[in-house]
C-alpha cells in the first residue's frame, strides 16, 4: 500500500468551524504542533495508534453500560486518538465565563429556596418555579455550606460555525464524564508521547485532589479527616465506572444506599467491618427523588431513609445538594443572563443560546411554524433524550412530535439549530470532520476551580450532532495549550 | 471498611483462588490420564466431582473428554467451570474497584479476557497445557501484585481469608477423591499407586515439596499426612487454616473467629493419618468440610451482614 501522508489542504470541514484547521491548510495557532505532528505520520501509522488507545481502553477496562434488549452491557468506551487543542488565552476567558455563571446560579438556589428576592424583585416570573419538577419543597429553608447548592457542575459549551462559544445547558444535578477525561488525557500520554514533551498541555489529573478538598471543605463537623463517601447508585448504572474510579482516586469508600443507615440521632453511618461510622460528606451520584423513599418516592430503594431528615439537620452534607436541579430547569436558562446581572451586577462572559420558551403563545407559534429551523427540548430531561432535531427528523417525526409541545408548552423550549464546531477524527484511514461539543467541571466549595479544558464529546456519524455516548458518541482528550508568548499561562489553573 | 466491600474482596479471592486450583487440577489430570491404561476406570468423570459440577449429565465414551472439558473449562451455565469463575472473579473485582490497586484490576481485566478468548482452545489437547499454566500464572501474579503493592490493611487480609479457604477447601476435595479412588481398589491400582499419588501432590503444586520434606518412597499416609498437617508448605490444610487465624487476629471483631481457628489448627495437627482407615479419613475430611462452610457463615454474621 502507498503510503500517503495526510494533507491538511484536503481536509474540508465545510461551513463549520474547525478547532485545529482555520482554512484549507491553515492550522490555528494552538493546534501547530499538532497538525505538524500528524502530518509526519502514514495511514497505518495513524491506525496503530488508534488500535493502540482501543487495546489499552480495553485492558485497563473503561467501560461505560448501556441498558439495551433487556439487559445491562458493559461496554468499552469509544475513543478518537485525534486531540482537540484550545488556546490557554481563549480558555481563561471561557473558564472565568463558567465560574462567574455557577457563582450566580448557587445565589440564586440559595435565594429561591429561602427568601425569593429575585422573584419578588419580578425578574424570573413565580410560575416557572411552581410549575418545575425541579423545585423541591423539601428542601425550602435549608442552609447548605458555603450556601453552596450546585458544588460539581458540567456545563456544556458549543461553538457556532462563527467561533462564538455559547453554553447549551447546566448539568447542576449529577453531571458524568469527568473520570473519562482523566483516562482519555492517560492514553493519549501512551499513544503520542512524543507530542507531550514539544508542546506546553495544561495537566488536568489534580482533579481528584481538587474533588476531595472541595468536599471535605463541606463538612459539618470540625476535626481534619471529614469521613467522605461517595454514593453510588449500583453497578448497574452507566456511570458505575466513573464513580469506583473518583472513589478510588479520592480513597474514599465508595456507598451504596445499603451501606448507609440513619440513627435515632439524625446523623448518618456506614455499616463498616467495625460496626457503625458516622459520615460526614456525602457525593451523591443518585438522584435528588431517590434519595429518601421517605421524603420522595416512595418505592426507591436506591437511597437512604432519612437522609433528608439528617442533611436539614445539618447533620450531613450533600454535594450536589437535593434541589439544586431547579436551576437546571431549560426554562430557567434561558433567565441566566438577567440573574448574572442580578445577582453579580455584570454581563454574562458567555452568551446563552438563543431560547424560545414555548410558554410564551407568541413564541409557541413560532415554533410550531418552524420546527424545520429548530431543535426543541424538553425542559427536565437530560442525556439527549425526548428532543427533536428539527433540520435531521423526517416530516413525519415532526408532525408526531408537534401536538407534544402544544399540549405542554411549559414542558418545552426552542433553540436554533447551531452549525457545531468540528475536530478531525479517524475514519477508516482517513481523517474528516465530525462534531464536537465540551463539557467542563467546575467545583465549588469554599473555593471554585474549573478544570483545564473538559470532556470533548464527538458525533461518529457524518453530519451528526448527537455526542451522547448513548447514542453513538465517542470522546477526545482535550488539551488548553499554552499560547502565551511568554509562558505566563502555563503555571495558572483556569480561573480559579 | 464497608461490610459489604470486605464481603466482595472475600469472594475475589475465592474466585480467583478456585480458577487456579481448577486450572492447575485439569492440567495435572490430563497429564496423569496419558499415563493411565483405561482399565484402571480412573477417567474424566472423577475429576469432575472433585471441582463439584453436582449432578450435571455427564458423556460417556469417546466424547467424555471433550465434553468434560467443555462443561469445566468454557459452560458459563455451569458455575464451577474455570470460565464462569473468572467472570465472578472480575466482576467481584470490579465492584471494589475502588480500593483494589489499579494495576490488580487491570491483572484480572486481562486474564478475563484471556480466558474468553482462548480457553476453548483449551478443550483440544494440543494447546491445553499452555493455556491453563498461563491461567495459573496470571492468577499468581494477580495475588503477588496484591502482596507487594496493596497495605496490609483489612481489605488484605479479607483477600487472604479469602484465598487460604478456598485452598484449605480445594484440598480436602482433592484428598477425598484420591482416597476414594485409591484406597479402595488397592490391588488393581498397585502399579500405578507411585503415579496417582504424585499427580495429587501435582494437583496442589505440592510434588516438589513433599520430596524435599518427606525424603522417603511414596506413600500414601506420607502424602496425605503431608496435605493434611504440614506446617511449612502453603497449601497443607493446617497451613491455610493457620494463615486464616493469622489473617482474623488483624481483623476488628476477630477475636471469637480467631479462637475457633486456633482450635481447628489443633484438630488438625493432631490427627494421626496413618492409623485412620478409608471411612475414618473420608470422616475426618467431612469434618473439616463442615468446619469450613461453617466459617464462612460465622464471618457473614460478625463482618458481611452483621445484625445490629
Amino acid at each position: 500500500m502507498l503510503a500517503v501522508k495526510i494533507d491538511w489542504k484536503q481536509y474540508d470541514p465545510g461551513s463549520s468551524y474547525d478547532e485545529l484547521i482555520s482554512v484549507a491548510g491553515q492550522s490555528r495557532t494552538a493546534a501547530a504542533a499538532l497538525t505538524r505532528y500528524l502530518a509526519s505520520l502514514s495511514p497505518k501509522m495513524l491506525d496503530s495508534r488508534q488500535d493502540a488507545a482501543e487495546r489499552a481502553i480495553a485492558e485497563m477496562g473503561i467501560t461505560f453500560t448501556v441498558y439495551s434488549e433487556g439487559r445491562n452491557i458493559d461496554r468499552a468506551w469509544p475513543f478518537d486518538i485525534i486531540p482537540r487543542t484550545i488556546a490557554a488565552a481563549e480558555w481563561d476567558r471561557i473558564a472565568a465565563g463558567l465560574t462567574q455563571r455557577l457563582t450566580a446560579l448557587n445565589l440564586f438556589i440559595d435565594d429561591l429556596y429561602n427568601d425569593q428576592r429575585i422573584i419578588r424583585d419580578s425578574i424570573v416570573p413565580e410560575e416557572i418555579i411552581a410549575t418545575s419538577r425541579n423545585f423541591l419543597k423539601p428542601c425550602i429553608g435549608a442552609r447548605p455550606a458555603h450556601a453552596v447548592w450546585a458544588n460539581i457542575c458540567g456545563t456544556d459549551l458549543v461553538r457556532d460555525a462563527d467561533g462564538t462559544v455559547y453554553v447549551l445547558e447546566d448539568n447542576l444535578r449529577v453531571p458524568s464524564g469527568v473520570s473519562y477525561m482523566l483516562e482519555n488525557r492517560i492514553i493519549t500520554k501512551r499513544v503520542f508521547p512524543e507530542l507531550f514533551k514539544d508542546s506546553s498541555i495544561r495537566s488536568v489529573d489534580d482533579y481528584a485532589s481538587e474533588l476531595l478538598e472541595m468536599l471535605s471543605s463541606l463538612t459539618p463537623r470540625t476535626g481534619d479527616r471529614p469521613e467522605v463517601v461517595v454514593l453510588t447508585p449500583g453497578i448497574y448504572n452507566s456511570a458505575y465506572f466513573e464513580h469506583a474510579y473518583l472513589a478510588q482516586r479520592m480513597g474514599v469508600e465508595l456507598v451504596e444506599g445499603g451501606d448507609l443507615v440513619v440513627a435515632d440521632d439524625d446523623c448518618v453511618y456506614m455499616r463498616s467491618i467495625s460496626g457503625l461510622e458516622r459520615v460526614d460528606v456525602i457525593y451523591r451520584r443518585i438522584n435528588d427523588t431517590a434519595l429518601d423513599r421517605e421524603c420522595f418516592e416512595p418505592d426507591s430503594v436506591l437511597g437512604v431513609p432519612g437522609i433528608m431528615r439528617a442533611w436539614r439537620a445539618g447533620n450531613v452534607s450533600l454535594a450536589n445538594a437535593p434541589g439544586s436541579g431547579v436551576a437546571d430547569d431549560k426554562v430557567v436558562y434561558a433567565y441566566v443572563p438577567q440573574i448574572i446581572r442580578y445577582y453579580l451586577d455584570q454581563d454574562a462572559i458567555l452568551p446563552n443560546v438563543p431560547t424560545h420558551l414555548c410558554a410564551d403563545p407568541k413564541n409557541l407559534e413560532y415554533v410550531l411554524a418552524n420546527l424545520e429551523k429548530l431543535v426543541v427540548k424538553p425542559a427536565n430531561e437530560s442525556g439527549g433524550y425526548g428532543m427533536l432535531v428539527g433540520s435531521h427528523a423526517t416530516r413525519k417525526e415532526r408532525e408526531e412530535f408537534a401536538p407534544l409541545v402544544a399540549a405542554n408548552p411549559r414542558n418545552y423550549i426552542a433553540q436554533p439549530v447551531l452549525n457545531l464546531s468540528t475536530v478531525p477524527t479517524l475514519v477508516e484511514g482517513r481523517l474528516e470532520p465530525r462534531h464536537v461539543d465540551l463539557r467542563p467541571f467546575i467545583l465549588q466549595g469554599a473555593a471554585t476551580s474549573v478544570t483545564a479544558g473538559g470532556l470533548t464529546r464527538v458525533a461518529l456519524r457524518r453530519g451528526s450532532l448527537v455526542v451522547n455516548s448513548s447514542q453513538g458518541g465517542g470522546s477526545k482528550d482535550t488539551w488548553i495549550v499554552d499560547t502565551y508568548p511568554d509562558g505566563r499561562g502555563h503555571a495558572r489553573r483556569g480561573a480559579a | 471498611m464497608l461490610s459489604r466491600v470486605a464481603e466482595r474482596v472475600y469472594w475475589a479471592a475465592r474466585y480467583l483462588e478456585r480458577a487456579e486450583d481448577s486450572a492447575r487440577l485439569i492440567d495435572v489430570q490430563s497429564q496423569l490420564l496419558l499415563d493411565l491404561p483405561a482399565s484402571t476406570g480412573i477417567a474424566w468423570p472423577h475429576i469432575v466431582g472433585i471441582v463439584g459440577v453436582g449432578d450435571a449429565k455427564l458423556t460417556r465414551g469417546r466424547a467424555a473428554e471433550r465434553d468434560t472439558l467443555k462443561l469445566l473449562l468454557t459452560d458459563d451455565r455451569c458455575a464451577s467451570s474455570i470460565s464462569a469463575t473468572i467472570a465472578m472473579a472480575r466482576e467481584n473485582f470490579r465492584t471494589t474497584r475502588d480500593i483494589v490497586p489499579t494495576e490488580a484490576w487491570q491483572c484480572v481485566n486481562e486474564l478475563h479476557i484471556f480466558a474468553r478468548s482462548q480457553l476453548r482452545w483449551a478443550v483440544g489437547k494440543r494447546r491445553r497445557h499452555e493455556i491453563l499454566s498461563e491461567i495459573v500464572a496470571r492468577v499468581q501474579g494477580v495475588r503477588g501484585l496484591l502482596a507487594d503493592t496493596m497495605s496490609h490493611g483489612p481489605a488484605y487480609q479479607f483477600f487472604c481469608v479469602g484465598t487460604n479457604l478456598e485452598r484449605a477447601d480445594m484440598c480436602t476435595r482433592i484428598i477425598d477423591v484420591a482416597v476414594a479412588s485409591l484406597l479402595q481398589d488397592p490391588e488393581r491400582l498397585e502399579r500405578f499407586e507411585n503415579t496417582l499419588w504424585m499427580s495429587t501432590l501435582k494437583s496442589v503444586s505440592g510434588y516438589q515439596m513433599y520430596r524435599q520434606y518427606v525424603r522417603r518412597r511414596m506413600r500414601g499416609a506420607d502424602v496425605l499426612a503431608f496435605l493434611f498437617q504440614d506446617a511449612d508448605f502453603p497449601r497443607s490444610i493446617r497451613h491455610c487454616l493457620w494463615q486464616i487465624e493469622q489473617c482474623m487476629a488483624r481483623l476488628p471483631n476477630g477475636a471469637a473467629l480467631t479462637k475457633r481457628l486456633d482450635t481447628l489448627v489443633q484438630t488438625v495437627t493432631e490427627l494421626t493419618v496413618g492409623e485412620l482407615d478409608n471411612a475414618a479419613l473420608h470422616a475426618e475430611v467431612d469434618r473439616f468440610q463442615v468446619a469450613l462452610a461453617d466459617l464462612n457463615q460465622q464471618m457473614s454474621d460478625t463482618w458481611f451482614s452483621p445484625q445490629n
